[in-house]
């Protein structure tokens, strides 16, 4: 029996100090008060003085409470039992059913070796333009949506999902709305998924600590599946407010802030989950699709900025549609080389026009008097907004491409493109 | 190990404070003890009785009271034959071998050899008996691939020393000796073909620095021609997410003209070192005629990998890019990013609490990274043989603003910059290099009078484009139009090139020249061209060509049969040349 201490003797934020010996960086403690039990992992050792961030929160704790260390550090239970549930971010039920308690696994473990890692070639298919045409996604890809609030990024990411041919969905909520919650849950259910889903949902009313454990305790078990051959994708939403707990932890500890006041690290601790993401040698892979939302939409803040810098590209959401600036799939060229001969290039092309058609609107807009080329950009923007960028659109890879061909031949002549004439020649639709 | 016995007193994330009795060394590698694995770390500040590590490896598990070696010795990496083709993290613990014994994951506290002590080589010894050597000097050689590996008195001897024995030529391992040899105290030295260096220190074992004048060349039309890099120079990338400055590095890894290339990939994805990995034994490297992995060796501290590594990585790097450099190589370094170094740096810092400088890195920020790029050069070694070290880093500035530390502090000392810019990356002109905001100190391989004609049009092509967003096309004389259409096709069809296209992505120096003398002459055209509209269309139609053109083999038969098109087409609507361009080509053919 280990031991159990009972003064605490200091309480900040939610981090609690107790002086006991023997203890191991990282492990976990359980701290009961009059309101419950709540783990507690030690995230500081100073001799015989231990720091404890508290994962309920320290609201309500005293400093006669007990404090019990468990001598591990945080686990979860894996086996195929976890299909069809739903937990919270600590892996207690949330659905009602059983508390899981055997294989338990250590979360947020080693990294793979670069050695063991390969190529990612499979494309995920996901029927949006877009998305198939201009940002690939590739399987074992780490990939977040870029968002404002009030966008329609939870059910963006709950098609792309359904969508999707993977073994497994797993979702790692993190202040996720009750509602959005409910969303998720029957998205999967009326698509037939649930039963090959698990759900870690930390909710917008549940204590803020328990926020930070959602990836790695959604990653630990994909992981292991992964190993078993699986395909898994995991859905985490929404990484900021993860930063955000990051950020509240980091400020407690009188940590000296970097940028806007968050800790210097937010780049390795962001990295640490994303590069969960892998395709392994002779098993199988975990995809990772994220959502990040931005505060004051603002691309340059600490939270997108280092996400950025992180992940394998970003599906930029606003007004609804998925915006050809600011978007990117880092993998695209992995898999669109071998989808067919057109496809680059095209891609490229109607990019490039679509740059020139937003230069355009911009002199419209400033009362210039248009040229014909100007009206030509005009006119291609237009249909390029509502053929491939509206997401109602839902179609396969290769008639969007025969599209983009029809809308370029359209409005312009062949040397307007700026295509190679081979292409052309190959492509170009007869009339 | 040395005498000093320590214990934990502390741990803060991956900082561990020791209480020690006895000697400590800063920046001594100390290994801290948990049961039964030894986690490597590095003292970085000592305060009485108490030493602060940096593990290199997480920190989890620790606990107060668990006891602490000392080592003695500083942070080191081992040179000998077998470097190269490595895949090494940033403590020089090979990859692969890891792979083989701990599985998919890397398993912290395993250090394996970073070079083969089993391999044998074969030795020609290069001295005899009685001849006098200093520290740098070859001993022998040994083939490694197409190079020949010297075998050299070690960089640590500061003395003068005669040989007294050397083995004859024979198959023999990185651990025999191969040699002895007598310093001006009578003392004897055996000396084997591998020795340690301290990674954090230069290595100066040469005759004289000399001034990077050789162009490095990259197959990067807008690099070579307008802001070219030299063989021992240094040069940065800096850009944000996804402006493409990996893809810029990868790109220059395969085709850099030089014997050498060491990647390191330092804080970054995983994924994409895996691309060269895998690929790079693949491909043959036109020039050699054998795989690019030949000349290649990876460090590859990725993100999610220990921070402090990481710190230690691009240093491990450098080390070996020096040392191949005294065999008379020109070994290219590219750091990818040297951002996430800096950040390990300021990692670091505030757990030291030391007191922090802009947006929290440590004060020392400027003048660390000025003595990193500072072991770039290019240099005459003892034998009369030229060596260089060009060193290449990406950095990735918050937010994509120039004005932040690091990047203010890299473009103080390196000679050339070539800033990624999101606008030029959204319109997928590729490389997204900005070429009015970069510049470059160094001579490149195309005449600079007529490339500076070029960004000249640049220059005038860009102030018409603004002009014109404030008076609208209606506003812009035929002649402003013109140079805004000429400077869009030199940006269309030479500024960019596709890194993807098997022909475009690598263009020789000879291509290059030869191409620029074409865009040179439609630069300097006066043109027959009645109206805008008409303007444009004729430029459509050239640009066209040129794209084909780009795309075809050189010196081959549609190589010859676009460029007759060309140059129908130009003369077609040619009136006369401008009066500057005809005295730059005088003066041209002149010299
Ligand atoms: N030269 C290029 N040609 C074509 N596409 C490119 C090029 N450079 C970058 N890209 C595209 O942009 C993506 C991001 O480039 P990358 O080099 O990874 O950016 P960074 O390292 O600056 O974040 C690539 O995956 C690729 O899709
Ligand atoms: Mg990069």
């Amino acid at each position: 029996m280990r031991k159990v201490y009972s003064k605490i003797e200091s309480i900040a934020g939610n981090v609690i100090t107790v002086s006991a010996e023997g203890v191991r960086y990282g492990e976990l403690a359980e701290v009961s008060s009059r309101h419950g039990k709540s783990l507690a992992e030690v995230i500081r050792l100073k001799e015989d003085k231990v720091s404890l961030q508290v994962f309920a929160g320290s609201r309500g704790i005293s400093t006669g409470d007990e404090v019990r260390f468990l001598g591990h550090p945080m686990r979860v239970s894996f086996s195929d039992n976890l299909l069809g549930r739903i937990f919270d971010g600590s892996g207690r039920p949330r659905d009602g059913g059983t508390e899981l308690v055997e294989n338990l696994i250590e979360i947020g473990g080693p990294s793979v070796n670069p050695a063991k890692r390969i190529i990612p070639r499979k494309m995920v298919r996901t029927g949006i333009p877009m998305i198939d045409l201009f940002n690939s996604l590739v399987e074992s890809q780490k990939l977040p949506i870029f968002s404002v609030s009030g966008e329609p990024y939870n059910p963006l990411l709950a098609r792309i999902a359904m969508q999707a041919e993977v073994d497994i969905i797993i979702l790692g909520g993190m202040g996720l709305k009750y509602d959005d919650y409910l969303f998720f849950k029957d998205t999967l259910e009326q698509g037939g998924a649930l039963s090959r889903s698990i759900f870690f949902v930390h909710t917008a009313s549940d204590p803020i600590v328990e926020c930070l454990l959602v990836p790695d305790i959604s990653l630990a078990v994909a992981e292991r599946f992964a190993l078993k051959g699986k395909r898994v994708l995991v859905l985490l939403t929404d990484m900021t407010n993860f930063a955000d707990a990051l950020k509240e932890i980091a400020i407690t500890m009188e940590q000296v802030p970097s940028n806007r006041g968050y800790p210097g690290d937010l780049y390795s601790q962001l990295a640490a989950r994303y590069e969960k993401a892998v395709d392994f040698e002779g098993a199988g892979s975990i995809t990772i699709l994220g959502v990040t939302t931005m505060p004051g939409d603002d691309v340059t803040h600490p939270i997108p900025d280092n996400t950025g810098y992180i992940t394998e590209g970003q599906y930029y959401l606003r007004n609804g549609r998925i915006e050809p600036f600011g978007s990117l799939s880092r993998l695209k060229q992995m898999v669109n080389k071998d989808t067919r001969a057109d496809h680059r290039a095209l891609m490229d092309a109607m990019i490039k026009l679509y740059a020139a058609y937003k230069e355009s609107l911009e002199k419209k807009s400033m009362g210039f008097r248009m040229s014909e080329w100007d009206n030509k950009l005009l006119k291609y923007g237009a249909i390029f907004e509502k053929e491939m960028m509206d997401l109602s659109v839902n179609i396969p890879l290769e008639q969007a491409l025969d599209n983009g061909w029809r809308i370029l031949a359209e409005c312009f002549t062949k040397e307007e493109t700026g295509l190679r004439s081979d292409l052309i020649a190959k492509f170009w639709p007869v009339k | 190990m040395t005498e000093t016995k320590g214990r934990v007193v502390g741990v803060n994330g991956n900082m561990v404070t020791v209480a020690f009795d006895g000697l400590v060394t800063m920046n001594e590698v100390a290994y801290v003890v948990v049961g039964e694995k030894k986690l490597k770390s590095e003292v970085i500040r000592i305060r009485g009785n108490l030493a602060d590590l940096q593990v290199f490896e997480i920190t989890r598990g620790i606990g107060v009271n668990d006891p602490v070696e000392f080592t003695g010795e500083l942070l080191s990496v081992r040179l000998g034959p077998g470097l190269l083709q490595q895949i090494y993290d940033g403590l020089q613990n090979p990859l692969p071998e890891l792979a083989e014994k701990c599985g998919f994951f890397l398993e912290r506290g395993v250090y394996l050899s970073p070079l083969s002590e089993k391999k044998t080589w074969a030795f020609t010894p290069t001295v005899k008996v009685g001849d006098v050597v200093q520290r740098g000097d070859a001993v022998g050689t040994v083939p490694e691939g197409i190079f020949k590996h010297r075998i050299m008195v070690p960089f640590s001897f500061l003395d003068t020393y005669t040989v007294k024995s050397i083995l004859p030529s024979g198959d023999y391992r990185i651990t025999d000796t191969v040699a002895e040899l007598v310093d001006s105290k009578g003392n004897i030295h055996p000396i084997t073909m591998s020795f340690e260096w301290p990674v954090k220190r230069p290595i100066t074992a040469y005759a004289e620095r000399l001034r990077p004048d050789k162009p490095m060349v990259t197959k990067i039309r807008i690099i070579d021609t307008f802001i070219p890099v030299a063989l021992g120079g240094t040069y940065c990338i800096p850009g944000p997410f996804g402006a493409g400055k990996t893809v810029l590095q990868q790109v220059t890894s395969r085709n850099a003209e030089v014997d050498i290339v060491i990647i390191a990939a330092c804080g970054e994805r995983a994924g994409e070192v895996v691309d060269t990995l895998k690929e790079f034994p693949l491909l043959i490297d036109p020039r050699t005629g054998r795989t690019l992995m030949e000349r290649t060796v990876i460090i590859c501290n990725t993100s999610s990998m220990p921070v402090a590594a990481r710190e230690s990585s691009v240093y491990t790097a450098v080390t070996i890019a020096e040392y191949y450099r005294q065999m008379g190589l020109h070994v290219l370094l590219l750091a990818d990013s040297t951002s996430r170094w800096a950040q390990a740096m300021r990692e670091m810092s505030g757990r030291l609490e030391e007191i922090p400088g802009e947006e929290a890195f440590p004060a020392y920020l400027e003048s660390v990274i000025a003595s990193f790029y500072e072991r770039a050069g290019i240099v005459r070694l003892r034998d009369g043989s030229i060596g260089s070290v060009t060193i290449g880093g990406t950095v990735s500035p918050a937010g994509g603003n120039f004005e932040e530390p690091v990047t203010q502090a890299t473009l103080k000392v390196v000679g050339a910059f070539h800033g990624l810019s999101r606008e030029r990356s959204d319109a997928r002109k590729y490389p997204a290099i900005h070429p009015l905001e970069s510049w470059s100190k160094y001579k490149g391989s195309v005449n600079k009078e007529m490339t500076e004609y070029g960004r000249d049009i640049l220059f005038r092509g860009n102030d018409v484009a603004q002009m014109m967003k404030v008076v609208g096309e209606e506003g812009t004389s035929l002649e402003d139009y013109i140079v805004y259409l000429k400077s869009e096709f030199l940006d269309d069809v030479y500024l960019q090139q596709d890194s993807f296209d098997p022909v475009d992505a690598a263009v020789s120096t000879e291509r290059q020249q030869y191409v620029y003398n074409l865009i040179f002459d439609v630069l300097s055209t006066i043109f027959n061209l009645e109206s805008k509209e008409e303007a444009r269309k004729y430029f459509n139609q050239l640009r066209q060509k040129f794209r084909d053109w780009n795309g075809t083999e050189w010196e081959s038969e549609e190589f010859a049969g676009k460029e007759k098109e060309i140059r129908t087409l130009i003369a077609e609507k040619k009136k006369g040349t401008e009066e500057l361009a005809l005295e730059i080509l005088k003066k041209v053919s002149g010299s």
